[in-house]
Parts: structure tokens; C-alpha cells; sequence
């Protein structure tokens, strides 16, 4: 049995823990939610009722392949539009990236009816699994790392070519070469190839044996082996979510480690220095080392093992073991050449995912979903973002299968409202928004101090953001008056209110993504119906 | 001479002639998801508006001004989470839940699987000899009761005890049958017997703590403090009467389904696991907790076209919500693997249902009620030889906000042994 939480969509109501506390497990005071995602078959009842009883429907789950076959498949509903019949018995489709975003637009093809030839490429070996346990649960030693295969609720019927690599498109020829030499024919094609981690940027620093990336398998892995030896310190490079949650993991097992970040707080790209700070207390509480406004200069080794680290503030750790947490790369090489409007920054698309030419004009056939792709947000001045959040990934997969089954008129856009979440020091962060687009920021409900709070983000009178710490119940709310252009401060009597609230700067270093003042609000409940509706000047 | 207006919808449907089958009001309440009461409180049917207004920090589920029906007011007694608002609620809730679930203490209601099923298979022994059983006394009635006094620590003897108050208290919740200044001299009375019975069961308790919940809060000191003893009564008050008042519905009233669908009746009895999904479908095609009507506006309220104005009284009906045909496909049809894990769809494609609430007040004993239903479910159609129903529909408590069966005649050929 395989399964996964949408913890974009967890609001943390427990019941998943109350009724398989075995394979469920909240940790902390909070609402941090962690779970197994291969639960063994005496689990299997438990399971179920966890599943079942999510009242967010969070919990996706497959009940193994013997069980699978015994089910008949349910169609989806019938939608309006989809295309001609044509298509969907003959048509040919290939996907280019076998993670979550290229298996969930698998399944969401087959889902609404797709019967035609389906191609899955990808260059790593292994089904699609998921990434987010990786840097927690699979680092507590908990869940093995090769346990966190992503369900598939219906064997998804495709010829997976997994394990090797697409080397190039030509989309002239509707091809897509790949590296053994030969080459798949498509009539319509989705690009989900991700991101892979920006590796330590001194090749023969990063080929030392204990210095680590984590976006795989494998990075996790020899990661667990090294934690699961007990070092003496552990230092993460970059304090962003995957090395605070690497860091929140260590103290967790208690090893020492030392967090050294070049910026003045934690998460301060996501969260801004403002709520950063409150991050950093968070760390230090748990007895973290943490260290910011400072670089590490370099990495040595003996023997071709790491041995110590040498930092800006002039000095040195002795560390076997060190976390490079320095961000993405987006996997776009092999579409050079292509003609496609991609480079450094993703692979940039319309709101309905269908890839830009070079020219910027859209393609008919060539779509993108994930953490490669670069889509206008419609609420924040039709900026083109690339989002590499979990459940970003899910929804352009979703709306990407959809607009490849559907006639223009029937295309959905992904309005969704970006969303992540993030699992440390017994806390659940989630973010809705685009925080980091804000010029200040004010609590609203709940207490600072005991770590359940919700702070919202605005820009020049308008609300853009909100995180909550713990209180992800909320977060819907400020969703919605996002999408609805609500004001900033935002001006409601509420439960729970701080005795003060007054904006305090938000305390972005510099604004990473420029932009302008609110252009749209967005409509609707389906995502048939969702709508952006142009503000008025 | 004044010309009397027709009853509104939400009049009718609190009207005892329409409990039986309300539904097709709530679809005519729906065609107006937010309206206005001529006393000016807001009656809120569609499932968005519902979902939006549960999750809005604007509503508060405290008592303002008058309004009668809290469950602590007029004994002397503090309110308990259910009408308190965050911080106090959040904070009494958690308290309460260290000794109850997770992150604490995971494993109680998981324990409680083996009681429950013997529980169960004793009430259904029960039925052995008679051709006609009552299905709400014998059983769905007398087991989460034996359930929730398990849990809380309350010596299962003094139960006869506590159903005429726990009657009481939840009769001063009916806002369309008898004498309001009635029912609530009943209500405090009770009340009073009720704190007088708890505050010596706490201090025995006290003295001599057992492995119940009740001896945990009476000796609790966590981080966030531990109930004053007022807290503690109306806290054990509101678990006493929710595990009294609601499980009892959502068994009646799944036996009275299931015989109204034999064909998924019969499947149930050869796959167990159908049970488990078979529960959400009934939380959301007949639920036991048919509306909430105890909330209030902080603010001005925009949503579905209208302004909620601030100090408004709100009526949540959760009911028509989940019947709502823009959220539910095929909503009036009674489908038992709607919420089957392996039907869920795309991340958009999902059919949620309201009954136990949502937010941050969503039901403190769901867990509880969901195994309790399973199995009770599970065990009934196992055993029961040819169950036919005597009367439909059978007769209906009065209540409109807890809405269930009083009574559910069922002739049976004989009861089957239990397993093993
Ligand atoms: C350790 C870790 C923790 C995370 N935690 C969170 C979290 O808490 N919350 C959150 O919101 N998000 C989190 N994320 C982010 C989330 O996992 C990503 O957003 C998600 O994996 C994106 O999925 P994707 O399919 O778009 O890309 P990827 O998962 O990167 O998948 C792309 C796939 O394409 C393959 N590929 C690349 N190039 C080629 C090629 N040329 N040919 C064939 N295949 C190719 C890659 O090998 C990879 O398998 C985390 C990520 C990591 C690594
Ligand atoms: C099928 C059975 C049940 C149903 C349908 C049900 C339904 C509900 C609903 C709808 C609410 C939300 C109230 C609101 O928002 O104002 C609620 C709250 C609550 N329920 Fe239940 N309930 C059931 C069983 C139980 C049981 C068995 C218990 C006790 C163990 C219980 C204890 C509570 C408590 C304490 C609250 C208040 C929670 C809070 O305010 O935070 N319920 N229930
Ligand atoms: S909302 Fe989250 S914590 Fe609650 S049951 Fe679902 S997955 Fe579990």
C-alpha cells in the first residue's frame, strides 16, 4: 500500500493520526503531520479509515496492485469539451519527467478518458516517488529512504521508459530524442523535468565523500547513512526550508549542527526578515547553531573526506558531515535548441500551461507543468513565476492533462493561488500568496510566542500573502481574500485578534520578483468556472 | 387586520411534520445559499458559502447578547470549547485532546477497537428471541453511551441517571417545539444535578486516579495550565452529551438507510472494508447534526451576493451543504462508495461532506463516532437474519438540530452467532 498527504490541503484536524497512529504521526505541540508512505499490510485497515476519514480528503492512497485489480476503474465525471473522440482513442502523448508532476498528469490523462498511447520518460531508475519525506521523516530514519513511492490509484496504463534521459526536442518533427540513441514520435507533449539541486559550487570541494546535495533518492539515502552514524556535527549550507528542515531533523536525532546562512535570517527569501527572525528563535531554541550573515569560504578534506569547514566570520568546524542547501536548477538542457522559450528560469507558459516559443508566441501541443515551469500569475501583475512548491506542481500537472484533452473554449487556467508548506522543529509553515512581493507585514490571530500565529503580507494596501505557523485551518480565509483583492491592513474584527497590530516592515532583502499592483481578482469554486476578472484602474 | 406571512423555509423545516424527510426544503432553502431571517439572523445552505463561513475568523461560536441554549450559562458555569472562540477555545481543546489523542496520547481511541466490538456483540446477543427489535434502544442508543462513560471514567450503573438530563440539555437546543422559558428552567435544573453528580465523581477521581480521561484533567499540568473545576464540569458535561445525543443518530439512522437499500446492505456483509467509506456517505446524506445555529458575525460579512451584517446571528445548515448539487454530483442519490480512498479523483474532483463541522471547532469525537458506526454497522448486518423495517419511515425525535430516529422497529428471522 502506497500513500501520500496533500499537505497543501491538510488543515491539520489529526483524524489521519487518531485512526492509524502507526502510520500517521503528529509531532511537536503543533500541527506538523508526518507519516509512512508505504504502511505494511497489517496497517491496511487503519489506513483506509485514516483515508476515509480525512475530512480535507488529503490523504491519497493505492491499495496495492492485487487489490487495485480487483476494482473496476471509475471514469470521471463527463466534462464539457473535451476533445473530439478521435483523439483520445488515437492520439499520442508523451510526457518528459517521471516525478509528481509528469505522474500525476499520467494518471489525470488516463482519468478523464485519455485512451490513446501514453509514453512516460525519465531519467531516474526508480517509479516516481516523492520528494518532500526526503528531507524529514526519511532523515529521522523513520521511513527508508526507497519507501516513498507515489500511489498510483489505478495502475496507470503507459509505457514508462524510465531510466533514461531526453536529450532533445525537435518540435518540428514532433520528436523527442532520448539518450539511448532512439526517439519517441508525439502529438502532444508535456514537460515536467523539474528541478535538480545547485550543487556546491567548488567540484572538488562537492566530490567530497560527506558533503551532500538532497533532491534524490540517492542524495537522502547517503544523507541517512551518515546521520544514522551519530556525527559529531553536522553543517547545512543555506538555511531555506530544505536546510532548515535538514537542520530541524538533526536536532530531532540529536546531533549538533550548525546552520550557516548568508543572509540575515532563516527562510528570509520565502518569509521575509520580519517572520524570519521569529524562525531563527525557533532554531536557536532548539538548539541550533545558527549563523547568519555568514558564508562558508570552503570545504576541506582528508583522504577525500570532509574534515572541517571554513566560514567568513573566520571560523572553522570541525564537520564530517555538510548539507549543500543552496537552491534548484531547473532541467532545461535538453531542450536547447529547441525552439521553445525556456532557459535558466524554467520553461516559460500561458495560464493554461501550454508552453512560449522563443518568440513568445504559444504552442498548440507543447505543454508544461512543475517546478520547470514559469506561468503568469494573474493576481500579481501577470508575472511569469516559477513556483517549486509541492502542490504547485499537482494542479498544473491536473490543468495541463485537462487542456490537452480540451478544445480552446473549454481550457482551464491555473489561478491557483500559490500555496507551500513546510514540516520543522515540530511546526507546520504553510504560505499562501506571494509573500515576497510584500512591503510589510502584521500578525493577525493568534500569539507570536506560543508559535500559532497567522502573519499576512501586503503591498501598497493590498493583501498578497499570509503564512501561518500552526494554524493552517486558517489559511483558506486569507486564500480567499487574497484572490479577492482584500485591503492591507486587512480591516476585519476577528477571533483572536493581538492586542496590536500594527505593519511592521516586511524586510525582503531586495524584492526578488519585481512587480506592479493588483490587476485581477479571481472567481469561482470549479476549476472549470475559476476566473481572473481585470481590476479597474 | 394583519395578514400572516407563509412560513419561511427554515420555519418548515423546523417544523416536526417535516422531519422525516426535510431534504426537499433544504434544495428550496439552497436556491438562496445566504438568507435573511425576518428575526434578522442569516440562514447559510450552499456548501461553499458553509465551508467559507466555518473557516472565516469573522464568526464567532461565543454567546452574544441573549440568545439562549449555552450549555454552561444560567448554572453558574463557564461555557465550554464548543462555545468559545480561539485563544480560550484552542487553548481548553488542546488540553483536553493531550489526554484524548495525538500528539499526546495517539493510541486512546485506537484502544478502544477491542471494548467497542465487545460492546456491540453483547447488544446484538441482546436481540436474540424477539421477532421485532428496537434498534435505537438496544443499541444504537446504549453503545456510544457505554462508549463515551468508558472513556470518560463513569461507572456505567449511574447512566440511568444522566439520560434524562442529557434530554434536557439538549431539548433547550430545539428552537421549534414547547415552552422556551420552560425547557430552560429544565435545562438549568439539570445542569445542577449534573454538577453536583460530576463534582463528587471528579473528586473521587481525584483521590484515586484510574486510566479514564476524566482522572487525567482532574490531575492535569501541562503547558497549557489545566481546566479550573467549573471548566472541567461543562467540559465533561459537553462529552457526556455529544457522545450521547449524536452516535445514536448516525447508527439509527445508517440501519434505517442500509434497509431502505438492501442490495447495499447485503454487500456490507460480505466486504468489510465497505463500512469504512459506507460512514462518510451517511455523514453526508443523512446527518446527525443537521445545522449549527450558534453563530455570530464579528464583522460585516460579504459572501454569495449579500452582506452578513456584523452582530448578525449565522445558521450554518451543514445538512443542505452537503447535498449541495454544485459541489456534489448526483447529490440526493445515496452512493456508498462516494467516498471510497481509491475513487478520489483529480485534487479538484472531491465530494467533502459537513457532518461533523469544519475548523477549528470540527467535531472533538469524530474519530471516536466513526469506529463506534463502523462497527456497529459492520456487526448489525452481520448477525441480523432477513431485517426488514416495520414502519417508514419510523418515528422521528423532536429535535431538528440533532435529527434521528426515536424509535427503529425492525422485525428479524433470528440474530447469528458472533464471529469466533
Ligand atoms: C528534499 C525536498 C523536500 C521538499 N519539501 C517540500 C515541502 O515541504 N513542501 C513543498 O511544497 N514542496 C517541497 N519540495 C518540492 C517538491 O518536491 C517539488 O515541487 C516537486 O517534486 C516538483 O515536482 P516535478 O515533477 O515538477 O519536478 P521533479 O520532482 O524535480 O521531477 C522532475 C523529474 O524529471 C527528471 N528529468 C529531468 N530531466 C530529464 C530529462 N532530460 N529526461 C528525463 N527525465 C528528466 C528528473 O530526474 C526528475 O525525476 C521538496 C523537494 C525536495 C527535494
Ligand atoms: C456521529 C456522531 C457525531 C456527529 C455527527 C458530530 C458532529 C459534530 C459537529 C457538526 C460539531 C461542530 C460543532 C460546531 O462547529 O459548533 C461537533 C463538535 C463537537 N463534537 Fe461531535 N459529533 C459526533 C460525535 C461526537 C462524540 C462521540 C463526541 C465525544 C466524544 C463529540 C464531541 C464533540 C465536541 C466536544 C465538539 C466541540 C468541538 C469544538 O468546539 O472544538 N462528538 N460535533
Ligand atoms: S487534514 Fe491532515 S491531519 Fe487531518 S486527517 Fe487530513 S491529512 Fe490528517
Amino acid at each position: 500500500m502506497r500513500l501520500v498527504v496533500d499537505l497543501t490541503r491538510c488543515q491539520g484536524y489529526a483524524q489521519c493520526a487518531f485512526l492509524a497512529p502507526g502510520a500517521f504521526v503528529m509531532q511537536g505541540e503543533g500541527e506538523a503531520l508526518l507519516y509512512e508512505p508505504e504502511p505494511d499490510d497489517e496497517q491496511r485497515e487503519r489506513v483506509l479509515r485514516a483515508a476515509a476519514a480525512c475530512p480535507v480528503q488529503a490523504i491519497v492512497l493505492d491499495r496495492g496492485p492485487v487489490r487495485n485489480g480487483d476494482r473496476p476503474a471509475v471514469p470521471a465525471p463527463r466534462r464539457d469539451g473535451i476533445t473530439q473522440d478521435e483523439f483520445l482513442r488515437t492520439g499520442r502523448i508523451v510526457i518528459v519527467g517521471a516525478s509528481l508532476a509528469g505522474a500525476r498528469a499520467a494518471g489525470a490523462l488516463r482519468y478523464e478518458g485519455f485512451r490513446g498511447s501514453l509514453t512516460v520518460i525519465g531519467d531516474e531508475s526508480h517509479d516516481p516517488y516523492d520528494r518532500p519525506p526526503l528531507s524529514k521523516q526519511v532523515q529521522e530514519g523513520w521511513v527508508a529512504p526507497g519507501h516513498t513511492g507515489l500511489p498510483r490509484r489505478r495502475a496507470i496504463d503507459a509505457d514508462w521508459r524510465l531510466g533514461v534521459a531526453a536529450t532533445g526536442l525537435d518540435l518540428a518533427a514532433k520528436q523527442v530524442r532520448l539518450a539511448d540513441g532512439t526517439s519517441v514520435d508525439f502529438d502532444r507533449l508535456l514537460i515536467a523535468t523539474g528541478v535538480r539541486a545547485r550543487p556546491w559550487p567548488v567540484p572538488a570541494e562537492a566530490a567530497l565523500d560527506g558533503v551532500f546535495v538532497l533532491r534524490t533518492r540517492e542524495d537522502a539515502e547517503g544523507l541517512q547513512r551518515m546521520l544514522a552514524g551519530r556525527p559529531d556535527r553536522v553543517l547545512v549550507i543555506g538555511a531555506g526550508f530544505t536546510g532548515s528542515e535538514v537542520a530541524s531533523v538533526c536536532r530531532a536525532i540529536d546531533v549538533p549542527v550548525t546552520v550557516a546562512e548568508a543572509g540575515p535570517a532563516p527562510l528570509v527569501a520565502a518569509l521575509g526578515g520580519t517572520i524570519g527572525a521569529i524562525a531563527a528563535e525557533i532554531q536557536r531554541d532548539a538548539g541550533v547553531d545558527l549563523r547568519c550573515g555568514v558564508q562558508v569560504t570552503a570545504l576541506e578534506g582528508e583522504n577525500g573526506r570532509l574534515r572541517r569547514a571554513r566560514l567568513s566570520d573566520g571560523s572553522t568546524l570541525d564537520v564530517e558531515v555538510a548539507v549543500a542547501a543552496l537552491g534548484g536548477v531547473r532541467n532545461v538542457e535538453w531542450l536547447e535548441g529547441s525552439g521553445l522559450a525556456c532557459g535558466r528560469w524554467g520553461v516559460a507558459c500561458d495560464a493554461g500551461c501550454r508552453a512560449f516559443d522563443a518568440n513568445g508566441l504559444v504552442t498548440d501541443d507543447v505543454f508544461v507543468a512543475g517546478d520547470v515551469a514559469r506561468a503568469p500569475q494573474p493576481l500579481f501583475g501577470y508575472q511569469l513565476l516559477a513556483l517549486e512548491h509541492w502542490g504547485n506542481a499537482v494542479s498544473q500537472a491536473e490543468v495541463a492533462a485537462h487542456n490537452m484533452l480540451s478544445d480552446q473554449a473549454h481550457r482551464w487556467p491555473h489561478l491557483d493561488v500559490p500555496i507551500f508548506w513546510s514540516t520543522q522543529f515540530g511546526n507546520e509553515i504553510k504560505s499562501v500568496g506571494v509573500p515576497g512581493v510584500a512591503d510589510e507585514v502584521v500578525i493577525t490571530q493568534g500569539s507570536v510566542p506560543d508559535r500559532r500565529f497567522v502573519a499576512a503580507y501586503g503591498r501598497r494596501g493590498r493583501l498578497v500573502g499570509a503564512v501561518t505557523v500552526n494554524h493552517a485551518t486558517w489559511l483558506d480565509f486569507y486564500r480567499r481574500q487574497i484572490e479577492r483583492a482584500a485591503p492591507f491592513p486587512p480591516p476585519w474584527r476577528t477571533v483572536d485578534q493581538p492586542a496590536e497590530a500594527h505593519p511592521v516592515p516586511a524586510d525582503f532583502p531586495t524584492h526578488p520578483i519585481p512587480t506592479q499592483d493588483a490587476t485581477v481578482v479571481l472567481t469561482g469554486h470549479d476549476p472549470a468556472d475559476r476566473r481572473a476578472t481585470l481590476l479597474s484602474p | 387586520m394583519a395578514v400572516t406571512a407563509p412560513p419561511s423555509v427554515f420555519a418548515q423545516i423546523l417544523d416536526y411534520a417535516n422531519r422525516a424527510d426535510p431534504y426537499p426544503l433544504y434544495a428550496e432553502l439552497r436556491r438562496t445559499p445566504v438568507v435573511r431571517q425576518s428575526d434578522g439572523s442569516y440562514v447559510v445552505s450552499g456548501y461553499a458559502e458553509i465551508v467559507e463561513l466555518l473557516h472565516d475568523p469573522r464568526i464567532s461560536s461565543e454567546q452574544h447578547g441573549d440568545a439562549a441554549g449555552g450549555l454552561g450559562t444560567g448554572a453558574g458555569l463557564p461555557p465550554a470549547f464548543l462555545q468559545l472562540d480561539p485563544p480560550e477555545h484552542d487553548r481548553l481543546r488542546r488540553i483536553v485532546t493531550r489526554h484524548y489523542g495525538p500528539p499526546h496520547t495517539p493510541d486512546r481511541v485506537d484502544a478502544m477497537i477491542p471494548d467497542l466490538r465487545r460492546t456491540v456483540s453483547g447488544l446484538v446477543d441482546g436481540l436474540a428471541g424477539s421477532p421485532e427489535v428496537d434498534l435505537v434502544d438496544q443499541v444504537a442508543y446504549p453503545f456510544p453511551v457505554t462508549a463515551i462513560c468508558d472513556l470518560l471514567g463513569v461507572p456505567r450503573q449511574d447512566e440511568p441517571r444522566f439520560h434524562p438530563w442529557s434530554e434536557a440539555l439538549i431539548a433547550a437546543l430545539d428552537p421549534g417545539t414547547g415552552d422556551p422559558a420552560e425547557r430552560q428552567r429544565r435545562r438549568v435544573s439539570a445542569m445542577k444535578e449534573m454538577g453536583q453528580y460530576f463534582a463528587g465523581l471528579i473528586g473521587t477521581r481525584r483521590h484515586a486516579p484510574g486510566p479514564d480521561l476524566l482522572s487525567a484533567l482532574a490531575t492535569d499540568q501541562g503547558p497549557d495550565g489545566h481546566l479550573s473545576d467549573p471548566q472541567l464540569l461543562t467540559t465533561a458535561f459537553l462529552l457526556l452529551n455529544a457522545g450521547h445525543e449524536t452516535t445514536v443518530n448516525l447508527i439509527a439512522n445508517g440501519m434505517l438507510t442500509l434497509l431502505r437499500h438492501p442490495d447495499v446492505l447485503e454487500r456490507l456483509r460480505r466486504e468489510s472494508e465497505l463500512a469504512i467509506h459506507l460512514v462518510e456517505e451517511l455523514l453526508r446524506y443523512e446527518p446527525p447534526v443537521q445545522f449549527l445555529p450558534n453563530r455570530t458575525a464579528l464583522d460585516d460579512i460579504e459572501i454569495a451576493d449579500t452582506t452578513i451584517p456584523s452582530g448578525s446571528r449565522v445558521t450554518l445548515v451543514l445538512a443542505a451543504g452537503s447535498r449541495d448539487p454544485a459541489h456534489v454530483r448526483d447529490p440526493d442519490r445515496f452512493d456508498p462508495d462516494r467516498f471510497d480512498p481509491d475513487r478520489f479523483g483529480l485534487a479538484r474532483d472531491t465530494d467533502q461532506h459537513l457532518g461533523f463541522g469544519g475548523g477549528v471547532h470540527y467535531c472533538f469525537g469524530a474519530p471516536l463516532a466513526r469506529l463506534e458506526t463502523q462497527i456497529a454497522l459492520t456487526e448489525l448486518t452481520r448477525r441480523l437474519v432477513n431485517p426488514r423495517l416495520v414502519v417508514d419511515p419510523p418515528p422521528y425525535r423532536t429535535n431538528p438540530v440533532l435529527r434521528g430516529p426515536r424509535h427503529l422497529p425492525v422485525a428479524i428471522d433470528g440474530v447469528l452467532p458472533a464471529d469466533g
